[in-house]
């Protein structure tokens, strides 16, 4: 029993040695972003080792999440897609039921762990609409975009509900990323874009005084200095004092001194910048372009449609993330809760990242050979 | 199965197109990146210097340090306001782990009130936790010696070294001088953000007297430190220092020695006695009788003292001289006679028959003289010097109701007078105006009357009555009465005067008109038959003034007041006297207010004159003899109003409103 089991640990090592099937250069880049966002938050949490520890930690079991998860070929997660869809689906509706009279409510207390069902949803989301898609007629008609959008729709509206815009938008995102991969033809993109601009006032309705107060304050966020503008204000002042090379590694005052908020969660960014300065800043866009670029290079030689939807949608979702926090970040975007990808501190997103990146490794060792 | 074929069939298209979109989808998320970069680029290259700026002042942080408060001196200089150092205990919130059990434990050792721990805790809440607190202010040599030795036992705890204000000369000049005492949340609130930043550090403000109206004097301009903050804005190092501005020093034109004496003269009893000096309306005395240990409030007063004072019966926490409202009495008929003169409806020769009843002509009200069978045929000096109602009641006539109004109040009376102090009131000045704003009905003629000898609706405050003396001793020349006279850079700079123009032209047409009066006048104090004759004996100059006995009750009955008791009648009239010295050329003018006092002249004049006595030895002259024992006189009858019936006919109160007819309490305290 151990000999044949040490004989299979040996034969995995020499496969994955001489046979890689996991892309390294995509590997290198997450690597590297990963001790990127380490050596910020040893900055940020002014040097607090258990801090950078606990992350490290999450990131050790993300990445060993990545390898299993690497290992399980595309067909038999597709098999299991629709029941890993409706399953966090139905978490959510567990969250929202238990939630039900106590304002945000997002966690599920497992005992010896609380997590977010959200967080599941940012990879079965994708999986469900590549799922959908994979034995249709692509380019899809009106139907199946109709379809696809209840698939999008509920489970965003639950979580919107929650309420977590960020993670409704992220969760969104990867859905409709995966439907414009699938050749959505491009009137009707715009015919949906254009509809969902008008309804935006309508959608001002909805919102919550919180969430308009964070519109309204990013508007105009010197109006209100000591509430909801702090953030805002207290960020630019972090990135534009950065200048072009930064204070250096460690010297960045407006997270040191706590002027900054949040400043190892969702804020971490404005420490980045404030401390490496436009280079600093340039250099990691530059890496996550080149990882969203290399998902959607590991997208295009897959092997079947679910495999090419789900890649490239998990890639160009990674692009959301950063977008949103980086210009939340330099006060172009309104607060909402998105973290910068394996650079916030925060164990839910760096895992659902890494597992996310472990589905697209998969995607990579079962390409087509040649096409 | 058609599953399957379509995608057989289609699957090359289908690769092609993904090819496609994903290039396109590339592209789209590359200009997103790059337009997010923009933002960078437009934040840390263009706007770079601004962000480095805030960055910095976030970083760096001004910390003010607090000027010391301006002192106060008397016009001769002596110290009337003292900063002085004491010690204060300080808490540091975040180092204490358990506050209440730190309270109850520090209680034990150093007493502190209940009041301190309510105003201790209201301030931990608005303050910074690592920021030292004052818990108790001004601890004696005991209690600093008691810490001491447990200090081991409270951490966070300090004794801090401070400046404290103090008034060496306590009550004597309480209504002068105010207080200062804590700032509290209120006080800041009413601030601007300028002003709220020239408070910061600052533990003390002036809450009422010359400590407030001249607050922004006193007080100084606070200086900087910039520290660097660290983590939680604790500072880590002071980078650069600005010195405060201490506030200026004040010299009052009061003259300690002019205002004991007036206190001293005043005895105790209730009332205000106020001395101005014609020429400038500068104020040399200004006593208000009962008043308080100012040095109390300093430190926050305990609720045990402030109940005291509070609910003493004779309210000394009240400013009478300021606040105080009376009926003037025959205080007024030197100034209505100068009417007269000025509006050419009496000559000085013009006589009137006094014959103990003055009636209207036509009606069946009559208004009496003081004495029974009247002064005879009396012209205006003869008038004021006897004070004889008859004269002033025609006067009052003939003038009408809206000349006399007009003529008084460009005396001051009705309005404030502009001294510099605060929470004066106008009074009453007695017109169609005023009456028609408080009653539904006209106005009679029976009141102009009554108005003609201070009485009815008249109130007035002891401050209008000097400043209206004082006007017309320094020859109608108005003067707001006021009491700062010097500002000083610091104890080593020229003192530099304050020049507080007249607030208008005479108001004296021609000089005979003064010359007139002032003889009525000096004939009240020098003349044998004058209601003041005494008062001048053993002076080096010649005194002119006036009485004026007011009732507070309505009379019940006609009947001449038989009971001459001074007790009893102290206990129904306000005995007031103005006067002013020297007569030819008036150096100072003195007006005294009793609240209970039988007779204007023999109660009030004495204090006075003992204000002008002491006059005369501040000026360098010997002390005047000592006036003789006994009554002045009593000849200075109470200018008493219309019977009762009459009013009731009338049908309006013929009582002035509740101010001046009740005692004080209905006034509104000055705190």
């Amino acid at each position: 029993m151990f000999a044949n089991f040490s004989v299979r640990l040996k034969r995995f090592g020499m496969r994955l040695l001489t046979r890689p099937r996991l892309d390294l250069p995509l590997l290198l880049a997450l690597f590297l972003l990963a001790c990127a966002g380490l050596a910020t938050l040893y900055s940020a949490g002014n040097a607090n080792l258990s801090l950078v520890g606990g992350q490290a930690a999450r990131f050790v079991l993300g990445a060993v999440l990545l390898v299993v998860i690497s290992r399980i070929p595309p067909p038999v997660l597709r098999s299991w897609t629709p029941w890993l869809y409706m399953g966090s689906t139905a978490l959510l509706v567990v969250v929202a039921a238990l939630g039900e009279g106590r304002g945000a409510y997002r966690w599920l207390d497992l005992g010896f762990m609380r997590f977010q069902p959200s967080e599941l949803l940012k990879l079965t989301m994708p999986m469900m609409v590549a799922w959908y898609l994979h034995p249709r007629q692509l380019p899809p008609g009106w139907k199946d975009i109709i379809v696809v959008g209840l698939m999008i729709a509920v489970p965003a509206a639950l979580i919107a509900e929650q309420p977590d815009l960020g993670t409704a938008l992220l969760v969104a995102a990867a859905g409709a990323f995966a439907l414009f991969l699938s050749g959505m033809a491009w009137w009707r993109i715009g015919l949906l874009v254009g509809g969902a601009g008008g309804a935006i006032p309508v959608a001002w309705q909805f919102l919550h005084e919180y969430q308009r107060n964070r519109v309204r304050t990013l508007l105009d966020p010197e109006s209100d200095p000591l509430g909801n503008g702090w953030h805002i204000i207290q960020s630019k002042i972090a990135v534009g004092s950065g200048g072009v090379f930064g204070k250096g590694w460690q010297h960045g005052t407006q997270s040191r001194l706590e002027f900054l908020p949040e400043h190892t969660t969702d804020f971490i960014f404005a420490v980045f910048s404030e401390e490496f300065g436009l280079v600093g800043v340039i250099t990691i866009m530059l890496l996550y372009a080149f990882i969203i670029g290399r998902c959607l290079w590991i997208a295009m030689n897959a092997r079947d449609t679910y495999s090419r939807l789900l890649a490239g949608a998990i890639g160009m979702s990674f692009f959301v993330y950063v977008a949103v926090n980086g210009g939340m970040v330099a006060g172009i975007l309104p607060v909402v809760g998105v973290p910068m990808p394996l650079i916030s501190y925060g164990g839910t997103s760096a895992v659902s990242l890494l597992t996310g990146f472990g589905v697209l490794m998969s995607i990579h060792a079962n390409r087509k050979l040649h096409d | 199965m058609s599953r399957r074929r379509a995608s057989i069939k289609e699957v090359r298209g289908e690769v092609a197109l993904f090819r496609r979109r994903a290039l396109a989808g590339f592209f789209l998320l590359l200009l997103g990146l790059i337009a997010v970069c923009s933002r960078y680029v437009y934040l840390q290259v263009f706007h770079h210097d601004e962000f480095a700026t805030r960055s910095e002042q976030n970083r760096v942080k001004p910390r003010s340090i607090p000027p010391a408060r301006g002192l106060i001196y008397d016009r001769n200089g002596v110290l009337l306001a003292d900063n002085v150092p004491a010690f204060r205990l300080e808490v540091t919130p975040e180092q204490v782990a358990n506050m209440d059990d730190m309270l109850q434990k520090l209680g034990a050792v150093v007493p502190i009130s209940d009041d301190d721990i309510v105003t201790f805790k209201k301030q931990v809440k608005l303050g910074r936790r690592f920021e030292g607190i004052p818990l108790k202010l001004k601890l004696t040599e005991d209690e600093i010696g008691r810490f001491a030795v447990n200090r081991w036992r409270f951490p966070g705890v300090d004794v801090v070294p401070y400046l404290t204000r103090r008034y060496p000369l306590g009550a004597a000049l309480a209504h002068v001088i105010g207080y200062v005492s804590r700032i509290d949340v209120d006080d800041l609130d009413n601030m601007d953000d300028d002003e709220e930043a020239s408070y910061k550090g600052t533990t003390h403000i002036g809450r009422i007297g010359i400590e407030k109206s001249y607050e922004k004097l006193l007080h100084g301009e606070p200086g900087y430190e910039l520290v660097e903050v660290n983590a939680d804005g604790r500072t880590q190092a002071v980078l650069d220092t600005t010195p405060p501005t201490p506030g200026k020093n004040i010299y009052l034109s009061i003259d300690v020695r002019l205002q004991k004496a007036a206190l001293d003269a005043m005895a105790g009893r209730s009332g205000a006695a106020i001395a101005i000096d014609p020429r400038n309306g500068q104020v040399l005395a200004f006593a208000s009788v009962p008043d308080f240990d100012p040095n109390l409030f300093v430190n926050g007063i305990s609720s045990v003292d402030y109940k005291n004072l509070m609910t003493a019966p004779d309210k000394p926490l009240y400013n009478r001289a300021l606040r105080g409202v009376y009926p003037p009495g025959s205080t007024v008929k030197p100034f209505l006679a100068l009417g007269g003169l000025t509006m050419g409806i009496r000559r000085p020769s013009d006589t009137v028959l006094s014959t103990g009843e003055f009636c209207i002509p036509g009606q069946s009200r009559c208004y009496r003289d003081d004495v029974r069978g009247g002064n005879g045929t009396v012209n205006m000096v003869r008038a004021i010097e006897l004070s004889t109602n008859t004269y002033f009641y025609r006067l009052a006539l003939d003038m009408g109701i809206d000349r006399l109004a007009h003529w008084m109040g460009s005396l001051g009376f009705g309005s404030k007078t502009g001294i510099d102090l605060t929470g004066e009131v106008e009074g009453v000045l007695p017109s169609r105006e005023w009456k028609a704003k408080h009653s539904k009905a006209g106005w009679y003629p029976g009141e102009t009357i009554i108005s003609g000898i201070g009485q009815g609706y008249w109130a007035v405050t002891p401050i209008q009555l000097a400043h209206a003396v004082a006007t017309f001793a320094g020859h109608g020349v108005p003067y707001a009465p006021h009491l700062l006279m010097d500002t000083q850079d610091g104890v080593d700079a020229a003192r530099v005067p304050q020049s507080f123009p007249p607030t208008g032209p005479s108001v004296i047409r021609k000089p005979q008109d003064w010359d007139t009066v002032n003889e009525g006048m000096i004939a009240v104090i020098n003349s044998g038959a004058g209601t003041g004759k005494k008062l001048g004996i053993g002076f080096p100059f010649v005194i002119a003034g006036k009485s004026g006995t007011a009732e507070r009750f309505s009379r019940k009955s006609d009947a001449y007041d038989t009971n001459k008791n001074t007790a009893y009648l102290a206990t129904r009239h306000r005995a007031l006297f103005i006067a002013y010295t020297p007569a030819e050329d008036p150096k100072i003018a003195v007006a005294v207010v009793l609240e209970a006092g039988a007779w204007g002249a023999a109660d009030s004049g004495p204090i006075a004159r003992k204000i002008l006595d002491q006059w005369v030895v501040d000026s360098g002259g010997a002390r005047p003899t000592a006036l003789p024992p006994g009554p002045i006189t009593l000849s200075d009858a109470p200018a008493e109003a219309a019977p009762p019936s009459a009013s009731s006919v009338q049908g309006v109160q013929p009582a002035a409103p509740s101010s001046s007819e009740l005692p004080p309490d209905d006034n509104g305290e000055d705190q």
